[in-house]
């Protein structure tokens, strides 16, 4: 169906030439499901957008062999390549808030494709689009089919994406991140349904970050590093016997690894009690107690939507409680003025999940470390502890990789050296590999500094490799609380139950 | 929903209110006697001047002269015209018309350039934008004359007689908007072009002039709404000149002419209708906003 001998993909920006791909080769078989798993920047989307000519602006693509559909592609004409999209590949991207017009609803979204791939006729359209929400599992269909991306959830408009991708039935269906961007139990289901149209016999080739994700579907890997496949191999070879070393720190990256816990906890460093937030007529938070002792690292999970920011926000002082309180260091937090919270800000900090948009694109990384430093001092210690030379002093957010640039985030948190660090989903936005460097480096400082962290994620796997205690959020309350390992290993609650039935775990076959 | 509405015409009357309370004051503090304005070129003795301060009521202190007028305005009642001695609604009223025209005339014909711009030229439209945003409308005006007036006459020079002669005001008063409007717009497709839906709507086999018209038009014309309706204040403040290039009648002669003689009321008058038309504007810009953009749309 695909064969692809030595693919070549350069983009020509203004100042210079991006090796993307840089001489790759595979074959997609009828029925087969092919996964690309790299990290960001390793040539895996462009890989597969390839395969429809949408490599993207710029781009120059080459090939010894280009066959798709059993056509030679290298000689297509813009209009060759548009009679291949949609009817024989679908492609799906990662967020279908933004993958999906915004301004349109997603039923017009739908029968878009039906329309550009030949049905004239309106009514019969709406039927189609109909009919395809159903096969994908969307609840109410006709009325779906009216809303607009916006007003539905991140599970039911990524469901209508695969929908859209799907309308004119396509022989190949091209996943790029499908799931990335979803909570845990919905990417279950949304895994769910890619496993029933591939049992129905659709071939598909998935793009993932993450071995896990991908490792329950595919029949075959391919890891892609810096433009070139490293190792290709039947998914069950892959997880037992990794060739490469890069494969390996994916294999074991995706499998999760224990950190050790720290020193017993000491004194209180936070503590809320009987926390309530509400915006509105929602209670957004509801009787929320957390405690949170020095050398500690207490994970908060959940869905979106269950409150753990809110949460964040009362502790951090950005937002009032409606009622309850929280105390800092023995002190009061809540319910007084900014002016008595400042002089105990500089021993709270706090990580964000994008550290792009939390630093000041036009400032240095020496300048964004050292503001949080007393005048004079070298942020370079700092920035040697998390495992970045002084060759980053001088550089801007946008030029570091998403890893260094939470290592900023880390090193300019641990500059004032605090009691607590809030931190926010540090890792949801990096790649699986390089997540783990990162909760190493949070361990360690934990380790050496006794700093407490309250760590918030809706990835349980990553809270379970990192935290000593766990408190789980569903609908603005605590439903389950205690030790990672007993929470993890014999969940009480319903809802923990199916939070952990959903995190994908690779079972690597002894 | 009704709330929203009250409130959105407690701030219109605000600003009508505001606008009309600034030019006053800013008229009170100009030099000049508002009986000279009235007297003019007529006869001037004392008698007649006395007979003006009774007649005008301009004996009574400038606050109750104020609050006479704003609770006239608040009738409708914009007054008499110092100079005409006619009633300011019927100043206004014979002269709106034409201003009006071409008004709108230079709006469509900017609009479609603009589109017409940014849809098939994208590459071309920041410098054929930026020569049309930076030169004065005036010089357009005296270019377009020299050269389709008086060279080739296909269009009358001057007045306001049929379709002809709304031709080159139009244009020369709707050019500068095109050019804005046709950057606006191209940034907000180049924007829109780059974003995850248009490379979903490219990979269902739709051509690219589809993307352009069928997803990314949409999302460049909300900041081009915005841009749209800033042109309106661009537009009003032009036609004043565009009036005077081709002679035409219309509102923009009789500012000039109230300006240039003091004449108070004809000048609040055209002020407070300024504002009006801004107050409309804006209001029809955020509801053009719901209408193109579904997530400002509260359930």
């Amino acid at each position: 169906m695909i064969r692809v001998e030595d693919l070549r993909v350069t983009f020509q920006l203004p100042r210079r030439t991006v090796d993307a791909v840089r001489g790759v080769s595979f074959e997609i078989e009828p029925g087969e499901c092919v996964a690309i798993v790299g990290e960001s920047g390793s040539g895996k989307s462009v890989t597969a957008r390839s395969l429809v000519g949408l490599a993207g602006p710029g781009a120059r693509v080459d090939a010894v062999r280009l066959e798709v559909d059993g056509q030679d592609a290298r000689r297509f004409a813009p209009r060759d390549w548009r009679r291949l999209r949609g009817g024989f590949a679908g492609l799906v991207l990662q967020d279908a808030l933004v993958s999906l017009d915004p301004l349109r609803t997603v039923g017009a979204e739908i029968s878009e494709v039906l329309r550009v791939h030949g049905e004239r006729s309106r009514s019969a359209r709406t039927r189609q689009a109909h009919r395809l929400l159903e096969e994908v599992h969307v609840p109410e269909p006709q009325r779906r089919a009216g809303q607009y991306p916006h007003q539905l959830s991140g599970g039911l408009r990524q469901r209508a994406l695969i929908a859209s991708a799907l309308a004119a039935a396509p022989k190949l269906l091209i996943a790029d991140e499908p799931t990335t961007a979803l909570d845990a139990t919905v990417q279950a289901q949304i895994l769910r349904l890619l496993a029933e149209r591939r049992a129905a016999g659709q071939t598909l080739l998935l793009i993932s970050h993450d071995l896990a994700v991908v490792a329950q579907l595919a029949d075959r890997v391919l890891v892609m590093k810096d433009g070139r496949i490293v190792e290709s191999a039947p998914t069950k070879a892959l997880l037992t016997g990794a060739v490469h070393t890069y494969t390996r720190t994916l294999v074991e990256a995706a499998a999760g690894r224990r950190r050790a816990t720290g020193p017993a906890p000491g004194p209180v460093v936070v503590e809320a009690t009987a926390l309530r937030k509400v915006y509105g007529d929602r209670a957004v938070v509801r009787d929320v107690d957390v405690t949170v002792r020095r050398g500690e690292i207490v994970g908060l999970v959940g869905e979106s939507g269950s409150g753990k920011t809110t949460v964040a926000q009362l502790l951090f002082g950005l937002a009032e409680p409606t009622s309850g309180q929280v105390r800092f260091e023995g002190q009061r937090f809540s319910g007084v003025p900014e002016r008595a919270r400042r002089p105990l800000r500089r021993r709270l900090q706090f990580i964000a999940q994008d550290p792009l948009s939390a630093f000041d694109p036009r400032w240095t990384v020496r300048r964004i470390v050292a503001e949080a430093l007393p005048r004079g001092a070298s942020p370079a210690p700092f920035l040697e502890r998390v495992g970045l030379g002084e060759d980053v002093l001088d550089r801007y957010p946008r030029q570091l990789s998403g890893g260094q640039r939470q290592r900023v985030a880390i090193a300019r948190a641990i500059a004032p050296r605090p009691s607590l660090i809030i931190c926010d989903e540090p890792v949801s936005a990096l790649d699986v590999s390089v997540q783990a460097q990162v909760l190493d480096l949070l361990a360690e400082i934990r380790e050496q500094d006794g700093t407490a962290l309250l760590f918030i994620s809706h990835d349980l796997g990553v809270v379970r490799d990192l935290a000593d205690r766990v408190l789980v959020m569903h609908d603005g309350r605590v439903v389950e609380q205690g030790p990672a390992s007993a929470v993890f290993d014999r969940p009480a609650h319903e809802y923990t139950r199916e939070l952990l039935a959903a995190v994908p775990t690779l079972e690597v076959p002894a | 929903m009704i709330t929203a509405i009250l409130r959105r015409a407690g701030a219109g009357l605000l600003v009508l209110w505001a606008a009309a309370t600034a030019a006053y004051l800013a008229l009170l503090a100009a030099p000049g006697d508002t009986v000279d304005a009235i007297v003019g070129d007529g006869a001037d003795t004392p008698g007649i001047r006395a007979q003006i301060i009774q007649e005008w009521h301009l004996d009574r202190s400038a606050v109750v002269q104020y609050l006479d007028f704003l609770l006239r305005a608040a009738h409708g009642d914009l007054g008499r015209s110092y100079l005409l001695q006619r009633p300011v609604s019927a100043v206004i009223g014979s002269q709106l018309a034409p201003t009006l025209k071409l008004a709108v005339a230079a709006a469509v014909f900017g609009v479609v350039l603009a589109l017409l711009f940014a849809v098939t030229a994208r590459r071309l439209t920041s410098t054929a934008g930026l020569i049309l945003v930076s030169t004065p409308p005036f010089l357009i005006g005296i270019i377009l004359l020299s050269i389709f007036s008086f060279r080739l006459g296909w269009f009358p020079v001057s007045g306001d007689r049929g379709f002809a002669a709304l031709v080159l005001p139009a244009i020369t008063l709707g050019l500068p908007i095109a050019g804005t409007l046709a950057q606006v717009l191209r940034d907000g497709l180049d924007r829109a072009l780059d974003e995850p839906f248009a490379v979903t709507a490219r990979a269902r086999g739709l051509r690219e002039s589809g993307v352009l018209i069928r997803h990314a038009l949409k999302h460049a014309l909300l900041p081009a709404v915005t841009m749209l309706g800033w042109s309106f204040g661009v537009l009003i403040g032009g036609t004043v000149i565009v009036e005077q290039v081709f002679g035409r009648p219309g509102l923009g002669q009789v500012t000039v002419q109230a300006v240039n003689s003091s004449d108070l009321p004809v000048v609040l008058a055209v002020v407070i209708l300024a504002a009006a038309v801004f107050v409309v504007i804006n209001t029809v810009t955020d509801l053009a906003y719901l209408l193109i953009d579904p997530r400002l749309r509260r359930s």
